[in-house]
């Protein structure tokens, strides 16, 4: 019908940070005719260019949403990574499920629609001792996630896959991220690596990757031109180690024994200073690296920024506060 | 100072940290205490160095010492900088050559060098640039074996070969041990990683004999054990890298294991308890290796690269393969055997 003339995109989580920022962007792309952001708060600073509608997408109310506006793309930024932002575990596990869910169900309801974008997590990998160093695409997780947003992540991966069966004229896009970093993100990493003293577990030195959020943003923008079919693993090039992170932080690190680990972070994260679920705790533990090439082949997309970078980047936003202080 | 002893890098002021990283370092934050790591780095000196300083030396100081005493301190120094500023890069397994080259093997030098007096041979059998996979018999309770093997491709051999090893996942979940095992460059031993290692072009190290080989007893020392699955050998003919069979004379003798104490192995979790003459009996003391005499031999390289397409698929192939390596080593083994004097010779 419209070929590849300007697209009408719907934007799923379009008031937290990288919802925003990919509403934006794809509301600034001349490709993009109009870009409808949906999430259930209004976003703190109304994103220009951008037709918000205040919506739940656990609501039937999306599909007569999608049909309406003849929406073409779903950009899904709807899965929340921390039970801070949801306000509980409960609401956390409902919205990124059940709302996926729904989400789905009112996409295959939309005979418009020609492609679905969706960010996932590399954490659907799982971490632990038994991982090759790399993880590709089409490897199955040796630990898979038990809980929390890896595990959310998993399942709606699961319903993607079984909506991509049921609507095979869309092409499905899925994305698994590295940790993302940058000086405006605030995710449950830039919160530990802003702890004054960064606690470790004794024995353990985990490989860490990060995608730079403005590299992360690119490759979601140019899939809703690309509509290519598969799951894309995205991270910065290079890998870190945990303790070269915290040496280049300059913070103080204090290694614990992992069964002193999960109290202290239990009792941080009831301080509600920081996230630091068991899956986390897995994570600096083990950490997890992936495997980029078939992102770069199929994209012809390098990250501008490496894995380092990224995190120079993050570490910059200290230096940016003291300059205002 | 031993000749051998390496030290600490050269080129120290390639190294140097950008005056802008410098400065963003220390107006960010200071001047931190050494973290864990960094004191571990600093306490662990290249062998047979003097004592790195824990404060940067100062002029006066250093002018009273020979110029070259001076510069080799000015060069642990810097490396001592550079690591607790953290630039120093890793790769995708975790590899830190730097640490690595300067300190872990350092700490194993004197043990190749004076204390086992490892003979290698064969290594013109390892290629200088293109991925090989060294296949080893693996013996002594302890992997004593397999370091000095990556002592000898590191030392010995001309063009300084980095020996990737493929390890048993109780490493990888061992605290230390599998933060060290990643550091020094080694990886799970899975098919995945054994290909992209031998894709790049490294020189893979296995011991298929696995935990069979190296907690055997005393009775059976030389005896090759049964060979895993031949996972490895799959792996070289999908990746048409040679495989280097390699004998490893000594490593047999340096914890002799009389017995198996199983039941505390299973408490602990570990596949085997060693008994030896001197352990647990001397305490701390039976931990020191009895310094047998070592011979290394790679032997000659058994080409893959002739096989089809899909050989790794064809069970027989594969089986019959590693009987060849299996064969090779055991009579390399003995070969070495004969060429020894005694034990300790």
């Amino acid at each position: 019908m419209r070929g590849n003339m300007g697209r009408i995109v719907l934007v799923t989580g379009a008031s937290r940070y990288l919802g925003s920022r990919i509403a934006e962007n794809l509301a600034g792309d001349p490709g993009v005719d109009r870009v409808i952001g949906v999430d259930v708060v209004p976003p703190v600073v109304p994103i220009p260019g951008i037709d918000f509608i205040r919506a739940d997408i656990r609501n039937p109310v999306i599909a007569k949403v999608m049909g309406d506006a003849r929406v073409d793309t779903v950009v899904h930024m709807g899965v929340i990574a921390t039970p801070k932002q949801a306000g509980g575990r409960s609401t956390m596990k409902e919205i990124n499920v059940i709302g996926t869910m729904q989400l789905l169900a009112a996409c295959q309801k939309t005979p418009s629609l020609q492609s679905l974008v969706v960010k996932s997590t590399s954490g659907v990998y799982g971490c632990g001792a038994k991982d090759p160093a790399m993880f590709t695409e089409d490897m199955e997780p040796k630990h898979a996630p038990t809980a929390g947003w890896p595990k959310d992540s998993s399942e709606v991966e699961g319903y993607v896959r079984g909506f991509a069966r049921r609507r095979p004229d869309v092409a499905v896009t899925t994305f698994r991220f590295a940790n993302f970093m940058g000086r405006h993100i605030d995710t449950a990493m830039s919160a530990y690596f802003s702890l004054p003293v960064i606690p470790t577990v004794l024995g353990y030195d985990a490989r860490l990757q990060f995608i730079h959020v403005d590299d992360g943003l690119e490759i979601l923008r140019r899939a809703v031109h690309a509509r290519q079919v598969g799951t894309f693993n995205v991270a910065g090039d290079g890998v870190m180690t945990l303790s070269q992170a915290i040496r280049l932080s300059g913070h103080l690190r204090l290694a614990l024994p992992e069964f002193l680990l999960t109290p202290v972070g239990r009792s941080l994260s009831s301080a509600g200073l920081l996230d630091f679920s068991y899956e986390q705790v897995r994570f600096i533990t083990y950490g997890r690296v992936l495997d980029t090439s078939l992102v770069s082949r199929t994209f012809d997309y390098r990250p501008d920024r490496t894995t380092q970078e990224a995190f120079e980047d993050f570490l910059a936003r200290g230096e940016e506060m003291s300059d205002v202080a | 100072m031993s000749p051998e002893a390496r030290i600490i890098p050269i080129d120290a002021a390639a190294n140097r940290l950008s005056p802008s990283k410098a400065a963003r370092l220390v107006g960010n934050t200071g001047p931190q205490p050494a973290a864990r790591r960094s004191t571990k780095v600093a306490s662990a000196p290249p062998a047979g160095e003097a004592t790195p300083p824990v404060e940067p030396p100062s002029d006066s100081e250093l002018s009273a010492l020979p110029d070259e005493l001076r510069a080799t301190l000015e060069q642990v120094w810097e490396f001592i900088e550079r690591r607790r500023a953290g630039d120093y890069a890793v790769d995708e397994f975790g590899f830190d050559a730097e640490l690595n080259d300067h300190v872990l093997m350092a700490i194993l030098r004197p043990l190749y060098r004076s204390w086992f007096r490892v003979e290698s041979s064969g290594l013109e059998n390892v290629p200088a640039t293109t991925g090989a996979l060294v296949v080893a018999n693996h013996s002594g309770t302890v992997a004593f074996d397999a370091m000095m093997t990556q002592v000898a491709l590191l030392d010995d051999h001309p063009a300084h070969r980095h020996l990737r090893m493929l390890g048993a996942n109780l490493v990888f979940q061992t605290p230390f041990l599998g933060e060290l095992a990643r550091k020094a460059g080694h990886t799970l031993a899975c098919t995945p990683d054994a290909e992209r290692l031998l894709g790049r072009g490294e020189v893979v190290g296995v011991w298929p004999e696995g935990f069979k080989g190296i907690g055997k007893p005393f009775s059976d020392r030389y005896k090759l054990q049964r060979f895993g699955r031949g996972g490895f050998v799959a792996a070289a003919l999908r990746m048409k890298a040679p495989i280097i069979p390699t004998a490893i004379v000594g490593a047999e003798e340096i914890y002799p294991m009389i017995a198996n104490a199983k039941t505390v192995a299973r408490l602990l979790g570990l596949p085997y308890f060693p008994i030896t003459p001197t352990f647990p009996m001397l305490g701390p003391l039976g931990l020191v290796p009895l310094p047998s005499k070592w011979f290394i031999h790679f032997g000659d390289p058994i080409p893959t690269d002739q096989y089809p397409d899909g050989a790794a698929d064809d069970p027989m192939l594969v089986f019959n393969l590693t009987d060849q390596v299996r064969e090779q080593i055991q009579q390399s083994l003995y070969r070495l055997l004969m060429k020894r004097p005694s034990v300790f010779g």
